[in-house]
């Protein structure tokens, strides 16, 4: 049950720390992450937006030019002038030489017939009536086609603007490089997830992505969440990770201006961070928990230790407290007894008294009279005895602190059983420490102390056996140790052996007051006596004395 | 043994009459009374060479006390402690008011009569030291420091 306790004590304490040490910790590194993402994110965006301005801006510019270049062309000459095939030739160098990226150039006429050409492909006479293309050009005098296959089954994109001359309408039509064209989307095809493309209104690629898709196939894109201005958003791609996607309608509001890249990409530096982060965090953790675990521990164990020390400590004092009431009891008890077993042997005193009287001298039963009297005055004895014993604790008298050589005594002790053990085939050996100091004490009374515990242990024994008798010297502290190899005393009365009127012997034979009276002695000199028993073993008494210095005479 | 008057005090009826009878019986000039006050009453009138005293006497005044009167109304009485309890110290405080010893209840008579041999004849050599004591004072010896001896 203890055990279960420190158990829980030691489990909620772990508990408690880990969830007050590692809840701001987890907090603070999860805020700090969350903010990091959003600040990285925020920048990356920024980033990819400008990256859209400026491509789109290139792009507006690029056709600006072009359509410029063309225009000024139209207006500077006459169609008579562009139908001479020479002039034409000349006109497209000098368009590819100031502005550059034109495959061809072609004169169209009001009816939409190709009258002059000049570039790779055989165009020339070709109708363009029915083309699309052709009604818009006639109808709004600028146009910029989106990209076709057209009869040169190539995907490419014309510029096209109209002159009006005289009564006659003619078209100045020239096809721009896809490849140029494209090289400067490719510009923005950014580190190894970067793509740049156009797209039409409808999601039809107007140039070669770097990924997924060709020029005219449809793209996945939902151009209808691109509004004015730059949108930006996320998608997840096939493989499950996210890309972001930036797009912006050009100046013609025909073609869509779309920049994405791979979110692992831009989001590599923050995914580094993140990592150092988390390990920073997990060694916290880890020394957190290992920390408090290992002071928990300490404390618990600490904790165990001083109550185990303190129910030590209360046992002992329940048993003196016990034995210091008993001892009153006991006192007054002889008392009570003292004062009628002196009326009873002054009473038998006076019968033997009367018995001497001549008139008793013949009386047939006077042996009788006077054995029995002689019995009563014994066993008042005994009693007295017994009340002495018990007064004997209750005496005060000033100690006279004499030298106490406790080998000595030991030595002394031994002696006067001696004779005793021997008939009894019981062997006492000495085993004394030559160091023991000269304590200050009282001797008789030690030597009762020895002297009962040595009977005691003649009498376990019975016959047959040995004793030993130890003596030693620690930490200012002088241990007697009193072994012997007899029957031992079971666990449940050990407890007992040092109470009052406690014995094992016969009725008659022991008063039960040899071990309370040494427990008693040995407690006022300041020491302590204690027993260690195992049945079929033996028992050990230890008798500790502090020692005390004598003054000098 | 010259002849000497005896008195015991002791709140215990039976055992003071017994005593009594006992001793008076082997000649010894005895009276008994039951409480202190009644023993100062006669130690008043009358001079005792011994008191035997019971320490203990619920009731009146106790035995101390009564030894201290004695010893104040006639320092030359022997006064021997009877105590029945294991009150040594006050056992002690008597002997230091000038009680000649103390003896433990329960007691054979005959362990009473020998020590009331002891205190008689400490009594005899007290008288005499005392009586010489007095011869020296007279006779202006200066400083002979005067002690009592217990045996």
């Amino acid at each position: 049950m203890k055990t279960t306790l420190y158990a829980n004590l030691r489990k909620k304490n772990i508990a408690i720390t880990l969830i007050v040490s590692l809840a701001p910790l987890l907090l603070l590194g999860g805020t700090i992450y969350h903010q990091f993402v959003q600040m990285y994110k925020e920048k990356i965006e920024e980033q990819i937006r400008y990256r859209v301005a400026g491509q789109t801006e290139a792009v507006d510019l690029f056709l600006k030019e072009r359509t410029a270049v063309l225009s000024a062309m139209a207006a500077l000459h006459t169609l008579e002038d562009l139908k001479d095939e020479q002039r034409l030739s000349r006109v497209f160098e000098i368009i590819n030489s100031s502005a550059g990226a034109f495959v061809d150039l072609g004169v169209i006429d009001q009816v939409g017939k190709h009258l002059t050409y000049i570039g790779p492909y055989n165009l020339k006479g070709l109708n363009y009536y029915h083309e699309g293309w052709f009604e818009m050009i006639m109808n709004r005098g600028v146009f910029i086609s989106d990209v076709y296959m057209g009869f040169r089954r190539l995907p490419h994109f014309i510029i096209a603007v109209r002159r009006q001359e005289n009564q006659k309408t003619w078209i100045l039509r020239a096809t721009i490089d896809p490849v140029i064209f494209g090289g400067i989307l490719r510009s923005a095809w950014v580190g190894k997830t970067g793509d740049a493309f156009l797209v039409d209104k409808n999601g039809i690629l107007q140039t070669q992505p770097r990924f997924n898709g060709r020029t005219l196939e449809t793209s996945n894109l939902d151009t209808s969440l691109f509004g004015g201005g730059i949108t930006i958003f996320e998608k997840e791609n096939e493989q499950g990770g996210k890309r972001f996607y930036a797009g912006k309608w050009l100046q013609n509001e025909q073609w869509l201006m779309v920049i994405s890249q791979e979110m692992q990409e831009e989001m590599s530096g923050l995914f580094a961070s993140r990592n150092v982060q988390i390990i920073i965090i997990l060694s916290g953790v880890l020394a957190i928990v290992l920390t408090t675990i290992f002071t928990t521990n300490q404390t618990v164990n600490r904790l165990k230790h001083f109550d185990h020390k303190m129910n030590k400590l209360n046992a002992q004092l329940v048993q003196s407290d016990k034995l210091a009431a008993l001892g009153k009891m006991a006192a007054g008890v002889a008392h009570e007894i003292n004062n009628p077993l002196a009326v009873i042997i002054q009473k038998t005193g006076w019968i033997e008294d009367l018995l001497l009287e001549e008139d008793f001298q013949h009386s047939k039963n006077l042996k009788e009279f006077k054995e029995s009297l002689h019995k009563i005055e014994e066993h008042v004895e005994r009693a007295k005895k017994v009340a002495h014993n018990m007064l004997g604790y209750a005496r005060r008298m000033e100690p006279r602190l004499e030298d106490v050589d406790v080998n000595v005594t030991l030595d002394q002790t031994i002696g006067l059983l001696e004779n005793f053990a021997r008939t009894n085939n019981i062997k006492i050996t000495k085993v004394f420490a030559a160091d023991i100091p000269i304590t200050a004490g009282e001797q008789s009374k030690l030597q009762q102390v020895f002297f009962n515990l040595i009977t005691n242990a003649i009498d376990a024994i019975g016959k047959n056996g040995e004793i030993i008798v130890e003596s030693e010297h620690k930490n200012s502290v002088i241990q007697v140790r009193i072994i012997d190899n007899g029957p031992g005393i079971p666990k449940e009365i050990q407890p007992k052996v040092f109470d009052p009127f406690f014995t094992t012997k016969q009725t008659g034979k022991g008063t039960g007051l040899g071990l309370w009276v040494c427990y008693n002695i040995i407690n006022t000199m300041g020491g302590s006596i204690e027993l260690r028993s195992a049945t079929g073993k033996g028992t050990t008494f230890f008798v500790r004395i502090p020692v005390v210095i004598p003054e000098k005479k | 043994m010259e002849s000497f008057r005896m008195l015991v005090v002791d709140d215990e009826q039976d055992f003071l009459e017994t005593v009594v009878k006992r001793l008076k019986k082997r000649k010894i000039d005895t009276t008994g009374v039951l409480s202190g006050e009644a023993a100062l009453e006669l130690v008043k009138e009358s001079f005792f060479d011994v008191v035997i005293l019971d320490i203990k006497m619920p009731g009146g005044i106790d035995g101390i006390e009564t030894l201290r009167e004695i010893k104040k109304l006639q320092p030359l009485t022997e006064v021997i402690l009877l105590t029945g309890h294991g009150s040594i110290e006050t056992s002690i405080e008597g002997m230091k008011l000038g009680a000649f010893d103390y003896v433990l209840k329960p007691i054979k008579l005959e362990d009473l009569l020998k020590k009331l041999g002891q205190a008689l004849e400490s009594k005899n050599v007290h008288d005499q030291k005392i009586r010489s004591a007095r011869i020296k004072e007279i006779l202006r010896f200066p400083g002979e420091v005067l002690d009592r001896q217990e045996d």
